[in-house]
């Protein structure tokens, strides 16, 4: 059976259908799901999107945490299932806390979108299996407030424990904390990341197709763990 | 009728870049001697009845999950009658 990767769509999300388009890409079958959802329909592995999820009114990603949705993904979440969150989507995770630290508005105030360089610093997360450490991508970044904060202490552990999968190389676009552009869990099984690697899957449309690496990096690892066959 | 106000700030280690653009501008308009600008939220809920211990704590709960993320975030809340 081909891995099913479900994106959740919430009022407001943006890149929802390139995320499903990258996922198909990669190999997989992607499952559409939909914020008001009260199960994720057994799917795999989780992509929530970017955009502006319920207009990012309040904080950005934080009315989405409390969505139907969310509730049961946050339960699969801590059993393990893998969940990649992009910009809006990296927000709703930090605001759900799977994944600690916040993002807020860029240092420099304005929003941001360019091709943006950066350094992959993790692969042993689920998301990020297929590439080697020191690779240095190119996939867009888009944003306004994606700069990552978190005390010095968690910024701490997260270095010290390898959980930066990836930073800004050259510059830094928002201001992040010691040029974080993503983080994940412990486990390996959640990942967040400013930059869009959806977007950059395909010669026609992205800058390159470094961005792919994430989705043939689950599906990989899906099969592996022998969840799935291709 | 009761009056519960709610106010969110940044935490004071976390960056305000709104805070310091309006600064800027006060700086502009010819206010001196302003050493900081912090921006926050206020957010005021009409509430029917009484406020009584449960519904306060409910309120609570709600600022500390929904209102404010607690990672960057620090709110007060005040009954006004």
């Amino acid at each position: 059976m081909t891995p099913r990767v479900g994106v959740i769509t919430f009022p407001g999300s943006l890149d929802d259908k390139d995320a499903a388009r990258a996922v198909r890409l990669a190999g997989g079958e992607s499952v559409a799901l939909w914020h008001a959802d009260a199960d994720l329909h057994s799917v795999d592995a989780v992509v929530l999107p970017g955009g502006f999820s319920y207009g990012d009114y309040l904080r950005c990603g934080a009315i989405a945490k409390f969505a139907p949705v969310m509730e049961k993904l946050v339960d699969a979440a801590k059993g393990g299932l893998p969940i990649l969150g992009i910009c809006n989507g990296f927000q709703v995770l930090t605001e759900s806390h799977l994944l600690p630290g916040a993002l807020t508005r860029n240092d420099h105030l304005h929003f941001i979108c360019r091709d943006q360089k950066l350094r992959i610093e993790n692969n042993t997360s689920v998301w990020t299996s297929e590439f080697s450490i020191g690779d240095e991508i190119l996939i867009p970044l888009k944003n306004g407030e994606g700069g990552y904060v978190a005390d010095e202490k968690t910024l701490d552990q997260l270095e010290g424990d390898g959980l930066v999968i990836a930073r800004y190389l050259d510059v830094n676009p928002n201001g992040s904390r010691r040029d974080i552009a993503g983080i994940t869990n412990e486990r390996g099984n959640v990942v967040g990341i400013m930059p869009h690697p959806e977007h950059a899957v395909e010669k026609l449309t992205g800058p390159t197709t470094d961005g792919l690496g994430f989705f043939t990096s689950i599906l990989k690892s899906l099969v592996n763990d022998g969840k799935v066959s291709v | 009728m009761a009056t519960v106000v709610v106010n969110v700030a940044l935490k004071p280690e976390i960056l305000d870049p709104q805070g310091r653009a309006v600064l800027g501008a006060l700086g502009r308009l010819g206010l001196t001697g302003v050493a900081d600008v912090r921006q926050g939220k206020q957010f005021v809920l009409t509430i029917d009845g009484e406020v009584d211990d449960a519904k306060l704590a409910q309120i609570n709960e709600i600022a500390a999950t929904l209102l404010s993320n607690p990672v960057i975030e620090d709110f007060t809340v005040e009954v006004r009658p």
